[in-house]
Parts: structure tokens; C-alpha cells; sequence
């Protein structure tokens, strides 16, 4: 999938978002006085009860394996393992998601380690039979 | 300052599954064991206080007195997820401490099934989030948890692993866990993993229990006899406060640490002074993060802390003696009420083979995802 040439399709999560290009990124919500981003929206601000209006900020698209866990048995349907990861974006808030591209081993997953977030079509499609764009974690390349 | 307030009995059933029983048939059990422990009878209750997650829309604390006695007593149900029964335990506390009744009963019970609790986080496009958006399951969370120690404290996977191998040995001293079963560390290290670290003996049990107690002004406790009594010393409840990742990754850990630094301060002592500990071991990795939580050792010795044995029965301060919720069981709503019943069973030297020698002070702690953490503090009188 080019990140160029999204016609916005249907997304996973609200935050994920389509710039005037058509590329992929996600939206975090920041407040106006102590600076601290979110990726859902609130009333007021979690961490100092701020009522201004939220930024909306485009979140960077690099960051650190802060914690994970190798899930080896889901729900009937899951695909198994994979990683689930917690990930402190560079400068921004953290992250839940899975990371890819990645033997789900702890000898492959190790905390600290870069990554990256791309996006990536699902193999689900919407009733218009448009596919589903959802967002990754992947290991920084270099 | 309001008086003291004790719990009179206290009892759980054996944890089990029981499929054909009713979730008000469970608790009923509970409360009319609760009651014959403390020689009183329904009629002497001004309030009950039930704990209860999966049927708490169905007015299960009202139906247990359709089962026991309709006195037409006030009737609260609580809801805090895994700390459901320790909150309904703490609002029993709080009406008598508050001088508002002398003689309440808190009931927790639950009928659980078998299988992975959470959910696949389906939208309205029916996409399973699971998987995608990594896991929001129980095992996967507090192995995330316990990750986190690891990378900043090097614990290993056979830390972990040496909880489970201890609490499973503590149940087979415990005819009411569900599970009476020896698993040496080849065993719970070599079992299906779940979530790593987490393989399938370092997961909870869920099975289906209940648990209950009669709790008393000192005014009705002085009356009607001290001598089995146990004072609540403490009674802590928090929810998660601010921190870094709470809303990525669920903070288990501040609200534990802040609910016990208010139980101490209100039961003015120190980690140092319990003698014995039922925490929420609901998965393998939790329990080494609570030992550091809770006090019972420096920041970072927690695994080192599990190695030396100080928190096997006869050690130093043993913890979750029980068996713990990795194999007495964990019927979420019922948890918090049966650490009470284990601990204060100590301090009135009536545990049998699993008795810790001498125990005066007890600790309780529950974590409830979302988050809700309950710690009480109970004393020998």
C-alpha cells in the first residue's frame, strides 16, 4: 500500500487520520496548558483538570518498546503469537498496538528497543467492500 | 475518633465450579456460614453489602435474603471489578465505623466458567481488536506489567515462575482452595505458555465462590464477646490517579502503592509489623510487583525477595498462604472477602496445617482492572 494514495478508507481506531495527501497518520489531542497528548477525547485534561479546548497534533511516528508480552493463547479466530506492545512515542504519549515484522520470540522483542509505526491495510472490508487501514508497530530499520 | 470495628465470623465455601447452582444459591451458603461463625442469625443484621461482577445488574445481595431471611434491611450491591468483594466489605466497614449500624453483613460471590477473561473489542464493524491493537486480555496486561519489572530490574521468568510454585504449595495446606497440587518450577517454567511471561500454572484460577463476614461496632462486639473477634485496622480503597501510561498500559502499580501507604498511615504502622499477606496474585507476575507495591521489599528486591524464601509459609513474611488466587481460585467478586477470611483465620490461630506461628497483623490487597485497589489491614485482639 503506497502512503500516498488513500482515498481515505475506513480506519481501526478514530485517531488514525488522512492528510490532505492522502497519507496515513495518527492524531493525538493535546492540552492547551500542561502539554500532555491523548489519544481519546475527554472533558478536561486527565493529568491537570484543564478545561481549554484540546490541539489536535499529528503523533511522531518513531518510539521505544517501553513493555510487551507474547500472546500465545486468544480468542477462537486470533491469530497467534503475536507481540503486544506498549510504546512511548518519541516526545508524544504512549501507544498500545502489536508489533510486526518481528519473530515473536524474547530472543527477537526485547523492551528498549525502536520502532516505528506504519499502517497497514486489514483483511476485513467494510460493507462498501472498502478495506480497513489499521496501525503497526515494526523494528526501526538502521 | 470512632470506635474500632471488628469482624465477628467469617467464612468462605470451598472454591469450586458449580455450573448448577445458582449465583444467589452461592452467596446464600456464604453468608449463613459467615453467620453461624459469629452465633448470630439474619435477624440480627441491619445491612448487607454484596460483591459481585457478572450478575450485579440482578440484585443478587436482595435475592440471598430471599434465600436466608427478608428482614427488609437496606441492601447494596457493589461493583469494582476483581475488588468487588473487598468494597463491599469496606462500605459494611464504613456504615458501622460511621455509627451507623452495629451489626452489618458483607457478602462477596461469583460463578465464573472456564476460559480467558476480557474481551475480542469488537466495534460496530465487528473487527476484533484483539490482535490488532495488541491484547487487552488478562494474561497478556500483567505480563506486560511484569515485563516492565524485568527491564528495569532484570527480574527472569523463573522469579515469576517461583510464585506460582509457591502458592500452589500453600493450597495443597488449604482443603478449601480449589486446587491441592505440588508443581515444581520445571513444571509451571514448562506449562502452555499463555502470555509470556505467563505460562498457563502462572495464570489464576477462575472458578466459582463465595465468601462472607459479620462485622460489628465495638459496642456489639464487647456484648457479644471478644474472643474470636478481629479488628479492622485499615481500610484503604483507591483508583488510579494520573501517571504516565495508566491509560495504555492499565498503572496497577500506584494505586496498590498508594492504597497501602494509607493503610498504614491509618492503621499507624509499617510493612515491617504484618506477619502474613494475601495479595492479588491473579496472575504470576502481579504478585512480584505487589511485594514492592506493598513495602514487603526494597524497590527493585523483588525478585531476589522471592528467591530467599521470605514470603514461603515460615519465612519472614509469608504471602498468600492460601494458595492465592493462582490456586485457591479467584471468583472475582468473592476474592476480596476470602483473603479477609484467610488472614483473620491466622490471627485467630485456626488456619490448621498452614497456620503462620504468632501472626497479630495481616494484610489484604484486591485489584480491580479499570482501576480499583482495596487494602485492608485486620489485627488479632
Amino acid at each position: 500500500m503506497s502512503d500516498t494514495a488513500l482515498a481515505n478508507p475506513p480506519t481501526i481506531v478514530p485517531f488514525l487520520k488522512f492528510g490532505a495527501d492522502g497519507a496515513p497518520y495518527l492524531e493525538g489531542q493535546q492540552c492547551a496548558d500542561c502539554g500532555e497528548i491523548y489519544t481519546t477525547e475527554r472533558m478536561a485534561c486527565s493529568k491537570c483538570f484543564s478545561r481549554k479546548p484540546f490541539k489536535a497534533v499529528r503523533l511522531p511516528t518513531t518510539g521505544e518498546l517501553y513493555t510487551f508480552s507474547i500472546v500465545h493463547r486468544s480468542y477462537p479466530g486470533i491469530k497467534v503469537p503475536f507481540v503486544s506492545a506498549t510504546v512511548d512515542l518519541d516526545g508524544a504519549c504512549s501507544l498500545k498496538g502489536t508489533l510486526i515484522d518481528v519473530e515473536p520470540d524474547p530472543e527477537h522483542v526485547k523492551t528498549g528497543m525502536k520502532v516505528e509505526v506504519v499502517f497497514r491495510e486489514l483483511e476485513h472490508k467494510n460493507k462498501e467492500g472498502r478495506t480497513y487501514v489499521s496501525y503497526f508497530f515494526v523494528p526501526k530499520k538502521g | 475518633m470512632s470506635e474500632d470495628v471488628y469482624v465477628l465470623g467469617v467464612d468462605m465455601i470451598k472454591f469450586g465450579r458449580f455450573p448448577h447452582r445458582t449465583i444467589d444459591g452461592l452467596g446464600a451458603e456464604a453468608a449463613l456460614l459467615a453467620l453461624d461463625d459469629a452465633g448470630l442469625g439474619i435477624k440480627d443484621m441491619q445491612a448487607l453489602y454484596l460483591g459481585n461482577v457478572g450478575h450485579v445488574t440482578q440484585f443478587v445481595g436482595q435475592k440471598i435474603l430471599q434465600q436466608i431471611g427478608q428482614t427488609g434491611i437496606p441492601v447494596v450491591n457493589c461493583t469494582n471489578a476483581c475488588a468487588s468483594g473487598a468494597t463491599a466489605f469496606r462500605e459494611a466497614y464504613l456504615a458501622v465505623k460511621s455509627g451507623e449500624y452495629d451489626l452489618v453483613l458483607a457478602v462477596g460471590a461469583e460463578q465464573m466458567g472456564k476460559g480467558l477473561l476480557g474481551n475480542a473489542g469488537g466495534g460496530d464493524d465487528g473487527i476484533p481488536r484483539e490482535g490488532l491493537l495488541g491484547s487487552r486480555l488478562m494474561p497478556a496486561l500483567f505480563a506486560e506489567v511484569g515485563m516492565e519489572h524485568s527491564r528495569k530490574y532484570g527480574t527472569k521468568p523463573e522469579h515469576f515462575a517461583k510464585v506460582s510454585v509457591k502458592n500452589h504449595h500453600h493450597s495443597t495446606l488449604n482443603p478449601k482452595a480449589m486446587y491441592q497440587i505440588e508443581t515444581p518450577l520445571e513444571d509451571v517454567m514448562g506449562a502452555e505458555m499463555i502470555a509470556y511471561p505467563n505460562t498457563k500454572l502462572m495464570c489464576s484460577v477462575n472458578v466459582d465462590g463465595s465468601a462472607a463476614a459479620v462485622i460489628a461496632s465495638a459496642k456489639k462486639a464487647r456484648e457479644l464477646g471478644m474472643g474470636r473477634a478481629v479488628r479492622v485496622r485499615a481500610s484503604a480503597l483507591t483508583s488510579d490517579r494520573f501517571t504516565q501510561r495508566d491509560l495504555t498500559l492499565p498503572d496497577f502499580n500506584t494505586c496498590t502503592r498508594d492504597a497501602a501507604r494509607i493503610a498504614y498511615e491509618k492503621a499507624g504502622i509499617g510493612p515491617q509489623d504484618i506477619n502474613l499477606v494475601e495479595l492479588h496474585d491473579c496472575f504470576a507476575t502481579a504478585e512480584i510487583v505487589h511485594y514492592e507495591n506493598l513495602g514487603l521489599c526494597g524497590e527493585g528486591e523483588a525478585g531476589a525477595f522471592i528467591d530467599s524464601g521470605a514470603t514461603w509459609l515460615g519465612g519472614k513474611v509469608p504471602v498468600n498462604v492460601s494458595g492465592g488466587l493462582l490456586s485457591k481460585g479467584h471468583p472475582l467478586g468473592a476474592t476480596g472477602i476470602a483473603n479477609i477470611y484467610e488472614v483473620a483465620t491466622h490471627l485467630r490461630g485456626e488456619a490448621g496445617a498452614r497456620q503462620v506461628e504468632g501472626a497479630r497483623l495481616g494484610l489484604t490487597h484486591v485489584l480491580g482492572l479499570g482501576q480499583a485497589c482495596a487494602v485492608h489491614v485486620l489485627e488479632k485482639v
